[in-house]
């Protein structure tokens, strides 16, 4: 059979909506666009845990904490499930580990923002995990069977995380003075950082065709980033809160709330490595991954003993 | 056909077959190989396939499972295998392999007429 007539035959799979299973011919270029955004996904979970991890110890009640230890708990587990998803299409977890360390691979650029307040636990579970949210229940239908499942599994666990995080604020907004305007403060800092988690626009979006066409994603950036907005304008009313934009209004006529102009100067300095903590939640990375070395070494000679001594008594 | 794709054995991937690195370079640099999870979600249940997971040994398989596929009382009985032992039928053989059932459809109970009268059967 010719590659032309193998990718022929993929697409019509993939287009009578049947699963891609790991063993299944595939596009190289459909392996490596999965591998790259599922690594980077997995990558995104990992390094997510560190904006919130700074404040386990530091949460205003024993209930807080307990809430927050099981979310980064989550996200440990959201990004096991993916680096599995990620190694049937080829690649070692210690490859993708090195090329996250290396900086090879990407995460989300969100995780490089500092969290500032308490209210930010608040403001990233509403705002950060609900864009998340939008872009993973999307995700449980893509077409690598693999990625869809762990994705399932993922968005099972997820609505958690939103729910705590507005009821966070929800709280803070009906606080002291201090506390609404710590309320306030997470919020502006972190909408439009948010916003660009959906990535850039479509018109400018180098991915999304081939990935449409595909069924990996379904819906444009700009599709996600709409229905985010249009969900959040309405939720902050409860909050009592306001955006940080000016241009946001209801436009009857499309349906939709219009919102400003992202700043995409910024968006791209971050991606690039010049975001507030670039440089240290890689550091963190590589750190816990150097000094956790003695742990990995020790678990294998411990296996290999038990292994030779049951060999020895059979 | 299937070589040109650089896979590493998961659960349904015979190891001969799974291409790319030998079972020995897959195996990590910290040698920590790969488990498929199987988890009985509650008694009078079959074990299903829950994902895999890299562990020293099958203990630590377990705990790690746990602590991976059960933080919401997901599981009352966990299995642990190290994939490189699960053997898989080919999906490039699926139709040879599944044809023979295609063609028997007197093994369905909606093949037979009966009349009316017999009721439940």
């Amino acid at each position: 059979m010719s590659v032309h007539h193998l990718e022929e035959k993929f697409q019509q799979t993939v287009d009578a909506e049947i699963k891609i299973e790991a063993k299944d011919w595939m596009p190289e270029a459909y392996r490596k666009t999965n591998l790259r955004q599922i690594s980077q996904h997995a990558h995104s979970e990992v390094v997510g845990m560190l904006p919130e991890g700074n404040w386990i110890t530091r949460a205003p009640s024993l209930k807080r904490k307990a809430i927050l230890i099981a979310k980064v708990q989550d996200e440990a587990g959201h990004g096991l499930y993916l680096y599995s998803a990620a190694e049937t299409l080829g690649m070692s977890r210690d490859q993708m580990i090195a090329d996250l360390h290396s900086g090879k691979a990407k995460y989300s650029s969100i995780f490089n923002y500092p969290t500032l307040t308490w209210a930010d636990m608040g403001a990233i579970g509403w705002l950060v995990d609900g864009a998340a949210i939008l872009n993973q229940v999307m995700l449980c239908r893509t077409s690598y069977g693999p990625y869809a499942r762990a994705m399932v599994r993922i968005c099972k666990e997820e609505s958690f995380h939103q729910r705590q995080g507005f009821e966070a604020l929800l709280v803070l907004s009906k606080g002291t003075p201090e506390q609404r305007a710590m309320c306030q403060d997470a919020i502006n800092r972190w909408w439009w950082p948010s916003l660009m988690m959906f990535g850039p626009k479509d018109a400018e979006s180098t991915n999304s065709d081939q990935s449409m066409k595909w069924k990996i994603k379904r819906k444009t950036n700009d599709e996600l980033r709409q229905n985010f907005v249009d969900m959040i304008a309405q939720q902050i009313k409860l909050l009592g809160m306001t955006l940080p934009d000016p241009d946001l209004k209801w436009n009857e006529a499309r349906g939709h709330y219009d919102f400003g102009e992202i700043n995409w100067d910024e968006f791209w300095n971050v991606v690039k490595g010049n975001g507030p903590c670039n440089k240290q939640r890689l550091q963190a990375r590589i750190n816990a991954h150097e000094e956790g070395a003695w742990v990995r070494e020790a678990a294998v000679a411990y296996a290999q003993k038990q292994a030779n001594k049951k060999k020895q008594v059979a | 056909m299937q070589c040109s794709i650089r896979k590493f054995y998961y659960g349904d991937i015979p190891e001969e077959q799974g291409g790319g690195a030998a079972p020995s370079e897959s195996m990590n640099q910290h040698g920590w190989p790969l488990w498929e999870v199987f988890i009985r979600s509650k008694q009078g249940l079959d074990h299903k396939h829950a994902g895999s997971l890299h562990a020293a040994d099958a203990r630590m398989a377990i705990e790690n499972a746990r602590d991976v596929y059960t933080r919401r009382q997901e599981g009352i009985s966990i299995w642990v295998v190290e994939s490189k032992n699960i053997h898989a039928s080919d999906p490039g053989d699926a139709d040879s392999l599944f044809e023979p059932a295609a063609d028997k459809i007197y093994r369905h109970p909606t093949f037979y007429d009966l009349p009316d009268e017999v009721k439940h059967m």
